[in-house]
């Protein structure tokens, strides 16, 4: 599976939520299938989206977060699936491209994922109440939204291929995203109930 | 134990009139009474850590989401988490309270303290974060009024020291 077809694969359900990205690869590619206010990327600070998502989650109970990382970026924040299953919000789910490498640096750089280490298992013994690990666009397509409609913290690694796009650039700059991004969040805070 | 409960409720009061909601924090000695106080909150939010840069991006949420929080933490907790600082909260521009416990100053006693104490203030003007330190009570509320009103102006990280002479009673 290309990253790029899993997004596509669930970009219905993506566009009408708030999602924080990690760098490289997924924002490019999810800004290439159409930007929407409440897409967040963050770029550099590795490790840290699921951190970002967790604020928003616990700041606004009441808003679906979406968190797209990288098993790379996971890797250098392990510890933050033990926070999220520590206060376990109910509207985050956590969606994982594990491509096994180091992509932007390069496909001959892989992680720990490369030599057995099992994200999904991995947030199930931190307390993840929900994972599960994907191959096919229907499966994620069928595992995002079960848990999307579950309503309880979820991990969802998607296992895809080292591939991504010709271009990590994208016409938006990242302060123009974040004020966007902030501004979107309070507009929902204002016709709260129709959005969320 | 000596970690001063009335200075640690002074520090607490002036973070709640300035409308911090959202609290992330790695406990340490001198940080404990003020989680405790957070955790009998009703009205905050405590998010314990495994490690300090994760309260980086958590406060970066919370700012986004228009919630006010602030993040409590060791100065060894601050210099673990400068890429976070560095390069979300900075590169972003998010208006970041630090609350530091600065151990390893005058009168510390632990050799582990002292190399993190040696550098806190060096770490922080590197990164252009502004800072002052909080020696006595008096001081506590304006302070951590005015640090909050410059982070929100300037968009960026603010540090406040919790020094010695305010979060510990020397046993006598």
């Amino acid at each position: 599976m290309l990253r790029v077809d899993a997004l596509r694969a669930i970009y219905p359900e993506l566009a009408s939520r708030v999602v924080v990205t990690n760098m490289g690869a997924a924002p490019a590619e999810l800004f290439s299938l159409g930007h929407r206010p409440g897409f967040f990327y963050l770029w550099h600070a590795m490790g840290l989206a699921s951190s970002v998502g967790l604020g928003i989650a616990l700041a606004r109970p009441e808003l679906p977060v979406v968190v797209v990382d990288g098993d790379g970026s996971v890797l250098m924040n392990l510890g933050t699936l033990t926070t999220l299953a520590r206060y376990r919000p109910k509207n985050l789910v956590h969606l994982i491209f594990d491509n096994e490498v180091l992509l932007s640096v390069g496909r001959s750089f892989t992680t720990a994922t490369a030599t057995g280490s099992d994200l999904a298992a991995i947030a199930a013994a931190a307390g993840v109440p929900r994972t599960a690990t994907v191959r096919t666009e229907d499966e994620l397509r069928e595992a995002f939204s079960a848990a999307l409609a579950a309503r309880e913290l979820a991990v969802v690694v998607a296992k895809v291929e080292p591939q991504g796009p010709s271009s990590y650039s994208i016409d938006l700059h990242l302060l123009e995203n974040r004020f966007q991004f902030e501004r979107h969040l309070k507009g929902l805070r204002a016709s709260h109930g129709e959005s969320a | 134990m000596p970690v001063s409960q009335a200075n640690s409720q002074v520090v607490y009061d002036a973070l709640t009139a300035c409308g911090i909601r959202l609290l992330s924090v790695l406990p340490e000695t001198w940080l404990v009474h003020l989680v405790t106080l957070a955790e009998e909150d009703p009205e905050m939010t405590l998010v314990r850590l495994a490690k300090e840069e994760e309260g980086v991006g958590i406060s970066a949420g919370a700012h986004l989401a228009g919630v006010r929080s602030a993040m409590l933490l060791q100065n060894h907790g601050f210099l673990a988490s400068v890429n976070g600082i560095v390069s979300l909260a900075q590169l972003y521009r998010i208006p970041l309270l630090l609350l530091v416990s600065y151990r390893g100053g005058f009168g510390e006693e632990h050799p582990w303290q002292t190399e993190g104490g040696g550098v806190t203030e060096g770490v922080l003007a590197a990164l252009r974060v502004p800072y002052l330190a909080l020696e006595t009570p008096g001081e506590v509320a304006a302070r951590v009024r005015e640090a909050q009103a410059l982070a929100e102006a300037n968009l960026r990280p603010v540090a406040l020291l919790l020094c010695r002479g305010l979060m510990w009673e020397e046993e006598r």
